[in-house]
């Protein structure tokens, strides 16, 4: 969803958001409790296929699923040698095809089907919840990641200019300061805007 | 054009004077403000839609007190700021702008609408699914125009929205301000933006020192910076 939304129009982008989220929890409950080899390699072949309908960019697809594989480096040889291979790729199996599931819903639908599908999922408890202001509060989230991160660059940028190696103190204040800059720089947009209450 | 008035408007943060007794009517098409960084241009513009509200004196867009007022006067005015990485909320670029829309009591499909059509005449059409951040400056800067235009506001505050731009994208944008059938009020540090401007003020700790046509103002202007 921050920037890793890849734009399409295939059935994978077009299926309603509701749907997508219902499917996804249901196939990693599935996944995840499922003692069967068969059912989580006919789920891998599946969510290849998806990958495909879906047409998204291999790199990007890869760039998702890769961090996964580096905790199943550690993960699968301590599980192999404690309980068994068989237990440890199927572990290993399951988080794959978890992990490239949720990916593959992160990659086609854009944070406004979300924020639009949260609202809808709140609407029965609408009158404890104000369904808009929690969809704001995700938007606003998934905002300021870029946000705080080009901060954080810079805040880096600086120190190596500088020349001066300085602690994690060094860093962490100026961060705070500025994300507390840019807070009230948003807030002040907001209001701007006509989110004013 | 809005009609925007100033009555003896003062601010202070602390015992620091900003604005002192501040009176104005502002009627024009295009008004630029300039001044010394400090000299209090910021504060008075945030008082048109209610960003800030005056220690004294009172400010009013249509006859409406913007203190009492404010939502309504936020939807006839527009505000433009320095850094647009601060005024996009929304991760991608069709977003941000039907941001602006919600809360309007509009279908989906108008939504839809109009927010192709502000991204469409800000030349952002190739970009209305990429995400906002990956924009460069200058596309920042417009997408931020074109979130305040979808709204249709009558006036549009704009806070130097030029000064973190390229030559180019500041050109770009001081053509659009230029031209925009909206009434426009511009607080800006390059001077040729308000060349042909309706009216030019000048801002110097916290007062109103020039006031009126451009060439006059800009002249006042200059005389103080040699002074």
């Amino acid at each position: 969803m921050i920037g890793l939304y890849s734009p399409g129009n295939s059935a994978v982008h077009r299926a309603p958001t509701l749907l997508k989220l219902f499917l996804l929890s249901l196939c990693v409950v599935l996944i995840g409790t499922s003692p069967d080899p068969w059912v989580i390699g006919g789920a891998a072949v599946v969510v290849l296929l998806l990958f495909v309908v879906a047409r998204v960019p291999v790199q990007a697809a890869a760039a998702q699923v890769a961090p996964i594989l580096l905790i199943l480096l550690v993960a699968v040889p301590i599980q192999g040698l404690l309980s068994g291979w068989l237990i440890a790729a199927l572990m290993a199996g399951r988080l794959l095809v978890a992990v490239a599931l949720a990916a593959l819903f992160t990659m086609t639908t854009t944070v406004t089907a979300v924020l639009e599908a949260f609202q809808t999922l709140l609407r029965p408890f609408r009158r404890f919840i104000d369904a808009d202001r929690v969809g704001l509060l995700v938007a606003l989230t998934i905002r300021c990641i870029p946000l705080v991160a080009d901060i954080v660059r810079e805040v880096l940028e600086a120190r190596t200019a500088r020349g001066t190696q300085g602690s994690l103190l060094s860093i962490a204040v100026p961060v705070v300061v500025r994300s507390l800059y840019a807070a009230d720089a948003l807030g002040e947009a907001l209001i701007a805007r006509g989110l004013d209450d | 054009m809005s009609s925007i008035r100033f009555e003896q408007v003062s601010q202070s943060f602390g015992n620091r004077t900003v604005l002192r007794d501040i009176t104005l009517h502002l009627t024009e098409h295009r008004i630029g403000i300039i001044g010394a960084n400090g000299s209090g241009k910021s504060t008075l513009v945030r008082m048109i839609n209610g960003l800030m509200t005056p220690t004294s004196g009172t400010v009013s867009v249509d006859g409406q007190n913007v203190a009492r007022h404010a939502r309504e006067v936020r939807r006839k005015v527009g505000f433009i700021f320095t850094n647009p990485d601060n005024q996009i909320v929304m991760p991608t670029v069709q977003e941000d702008v039907a941001f602006t829309l919600r809360r309007r009591g509009l279908s989906p499909a108008e939504i839809a609408r109009r927010t192709a059509a502000a991204l469409d005449q800000f030349g952002l059409s190739e970009h209305a699914e990429h995400p906002a951040h990956r924009l460069s400056g200058g596309q920042k800067q417009l997408l931020a125009l074109a979130a305040v235009l979808v709204a249709e506001p009558a006036t549009i505050v704009a806070d130097e929205p030029t000064t973190l731009l390229d030559a180019r994208n500041a050109r770009r944008i001081s053509d659009l301000m230029q031209t925009l059938p909206q009434q426009v009020i511009v607080v800006t540090h390059h001077l040729n933006l308000v060349e042909d401007f309706d009216r030019v003020i000048v801002i110097d700790e916290g007062s109103v020192v020039a006031d009126g046509a451009p060439q006059q103002s800009l002249a006042a202007y200059r005389a103080l910076l040699l002074a």
